[in-house]
């Protein structure tokens, strides 16, 4: 279990990396989008892996740590604001600047360059 | 007045809301209402700034909830000092922008209000996480004002500037998840007892937490390699905002300062100044590409904004020195360098404005409406900025290059601080001539300036006067400032030991 998790955990950051240096906007987004699934998950296992528990002491005979569960919504709500923020801006530089390269190239040949 | 202390958080929040809610009333309603609430902070400031003078730490436990557990916001010397110096800037940055300054008005004032909201929360919070979420509502806020506006330029470098820091906001995330997952707790003066009990098997996860935290602050206070999203960013934003971000960079220095004396301070164990040997160097290279950058700008704005950045390398180093004569004269440098460096801002505002066309490019143009007024505040600001006797920047390279202690620091420093002078003065003297004496006989149809803004300018300037000539009190209070900081103890036991107010949770 803590194999798989530490291996999609790095899958999901990798292609997230890759696609962040990508030179235009929509693959960015994506980028950021795989990398903060990647962050989540890993908050969320700073709580360690403790399946099948509650998260409130009383009720099973273990209970697993309730503080990450809470961060992770908080970083959740926030990252996505952030991307509809982001997704927003890039359309907005997509009409302003005429292409969706991140540096707002201004012709084909530039941007092929 | 125990409660004072969440003001700075709270009249901003109110504000801005209301600032929001009245969308679409005339300019002067919402002007008075922004005027009013930031006199309101400048006053709350002031006065936390006169109880901390005293020693005291004032530890405020949100929802009575006892410290390690609950979130804690702890006003020292150091935060004292810095919700002191936003509520300044902002303060003159609004009475810049109320003299219509300020078009759109709907959309600035409120935006304004959440980003100090923001700053404030990040610099009295006592909680990592915490600390996480008050960046996040000030990144967006400054994402937005960023963009006040429109325009092509804004919207290029807005995008470098959002998706950077988004990615920061990712790093930022992991290495407080790693830190909790490594100690199991998020109050930072827990933390930072957790930290010096660190076991040797530990010790390299903890160490990459303490790094990655690092990256993070470095993103925020634009350190080399992780600044070039600044100088565009600064010279395409509206003069009001570009001059409130002169407290950004400062944010970064703040956390730095934070975490790595009382978290990865002295005490740490075998983590202890993990962020030192990277410090010194990387500020160093700051300074040096800052003062190239502000040699190579072909346009005045852009100059300022390598100003900003060679500020930036100076401060840094004196952190990297880690002692209580370096942070002190750090602490008095950067109040210089965030007033001085916003005033120089709108100052570049008016000079753009007036030369029309030409804008704030170095190149022979027409001539300025008012060149004696102008061209006197430049070459205060401009001595200012670069360190000349009398003004207050000297002070401050003096005191940090009389605070080193190794000959390999005085060394690097002393060559580095001084060739970055000479390069400013070759600089801002070009820019300065060109703008003002190289100019076509023509003026342009531009109406001069209002008198009361340039004069939110001159009060800019002349707190820097004011920090030489009032030297004495204000380097005392960074003196003990820095004392406090170099015992960490002291911050530790005033949150570990703080009392809950009794019978307010039954259980």
């Amino acid at each position: 279990m803590e194999i798989l998790i530490s291996v999609v955990i790095a899958l999901l950051t990798s292609c997230g990396v890759y696609l962040l240096l990508r030179g235009r906007t929509f693959p960015i987004i994506l980028g950021l989008t795989l990398l903060t699934y990647a962050v989540n998950v890993f908050i969320f296992m700073s709580g360690r892996l403790n399946p099948g528990a509650s998260t409130i002491i009383g009720v099973g005979e273990r209970y697993t740590d309730p503080l990450p569960q809470a961060l992770v919504l908080t970083a959740i709500v926030i990252s996505f604001a952030m991307t509809a923020f982001v997704l927003v801006l890039a359309l907005r530089a997509r009409a302003e600047l005429g292409n969706d390269h991140v540096d707002g190239r201004n012709s084909v040949e530039e941007v092929k360059s | 007045m125990n409660h004072l202390i969440i003001a700075p958080v709270l009249i901003p929040l109110v504000t801005g809301i209301l600032l929001l809610l009245g969308t679409g009333r005339p300019p002067r309603v919402q002007r008075a209402i922004s005027f009013i609430s930031i006199s309101a902070q400048l006053v709350a400031a002031i006065y936390l700034l006169s109880v901390a003078a005293g020693g005291d730490m004032l530890v405020y436990a949100l929802g009575n909830w006892a410290p390690p557990f609950g979130i804690v916001l702890v006003l020292d010397r150091l935060s004292a000092l810095m919700v002191t110096i936003t509520a300044s800037l902002a303060f003159f940055s609004l009475w810049y922008a109320v003299r219509d300054n300020d078009k759109p008005t709907d959309s600035l004032h409120s935006v304004v209000h959440f980003l100090l909201m923001g700053i404030n929360g990040a610099f009295l919070t006592g909680d990592l996480f915490n600390l996480f979420v008050f960046f996040e509502v000030l990144l967006i806020a400054s994402y937005t004002l960023l963009l006040h506006g429109g325009g092509a330029a804004r919207i290029k470098s807005g995008l470098h500037y959002v998706l950077l820091n988004l990615v920061g906001s990712s790093l930022f995330l992991i290495a407080a998840a790693l830190l909790y997952g490594l100690t199991g707790t998020l109050n930072m003066a827990d933390m930072a007892v957790k930290v010096a009990a660190t076991s040797p098997e530990q010790a390299p996860l903890m160490k990459a937490a303490a790094l990655i935290l690092l990256v993070v602050f470095g993103l925020k206070a634009a350190m080399v390699p992780l600044y070039f999203w600044l100088p565009r960013a600064y010279a395409a934003a509206a003069a009001p905002v570009a001059a409130m971000f002169c407290i950004m960079t400062k944010i970064g220095i703040y956390a730095i300062i934070r975490m790595y004396s009382l978290v990865f301070g002295d005490e740490a164990g075998v983590v202890a100044n993990v962020a030192t040997p990277w410090l010194w160097p990387l500020a160093l290279i700051t300074l040096a590409l800052g003062a190239t950058g502000a040699l190579a700008a072909r346009e005045l704005r852009l100059q300022i904004a390598y100003l900003v950045i060679v500020s930036v390398g100076t401060m840094l180093a004196g952190v990297a020195m880690h002692s209580t004569a370096a942070l002190s004269a750090t602490l008095y440098y950067l109040m210089h360098s965030t007033w001085v460096c916003a005033a120089l801002f709108l100052l570049a505002d008016i000079i753009m404005r007036q030369r029309g066309a030409t804008s704030d490019r170095i190149i022979t143009g027409p001539r300025v409406k008012q060149p004696v007024v102008l061209g006197t505040l430049f070459f205060i600001g401009s001595a200012a900025v670069i360190g000349m006797p009398p003004l207050s920047g000297f002070l401050g390279k003096v005191m940090l290059m009389r605070s080193t202690v190794t000959d390999e620091q005085t060394f690097w420093l002393w060559f580095l601080l001084l060739a970055s002078s000479l390069i400013m003065v070759t600089a801002l003297s070009r820019s300065g001539s060109t703008i003002f004496w190289r100019t076509e006989s023509r003026t342009t149809k531009a109406s001069k300036t209002d008198k009361l803004a340039l004069s939110a300018v001159m009060a800019l300037f002349a707190t820097s006067l004011v920090l030489s000539f009032a030297a004495s009190p204000v380097v005392q209070y960074t003196n003990a400032l820095a004392e406090q900081i170099m015992q960490p103890s002291i911050y530790i036991d005033a949150v570990l030991n703080h009392q809950t107010i009794e019978g307010v949770h039954h259980d």
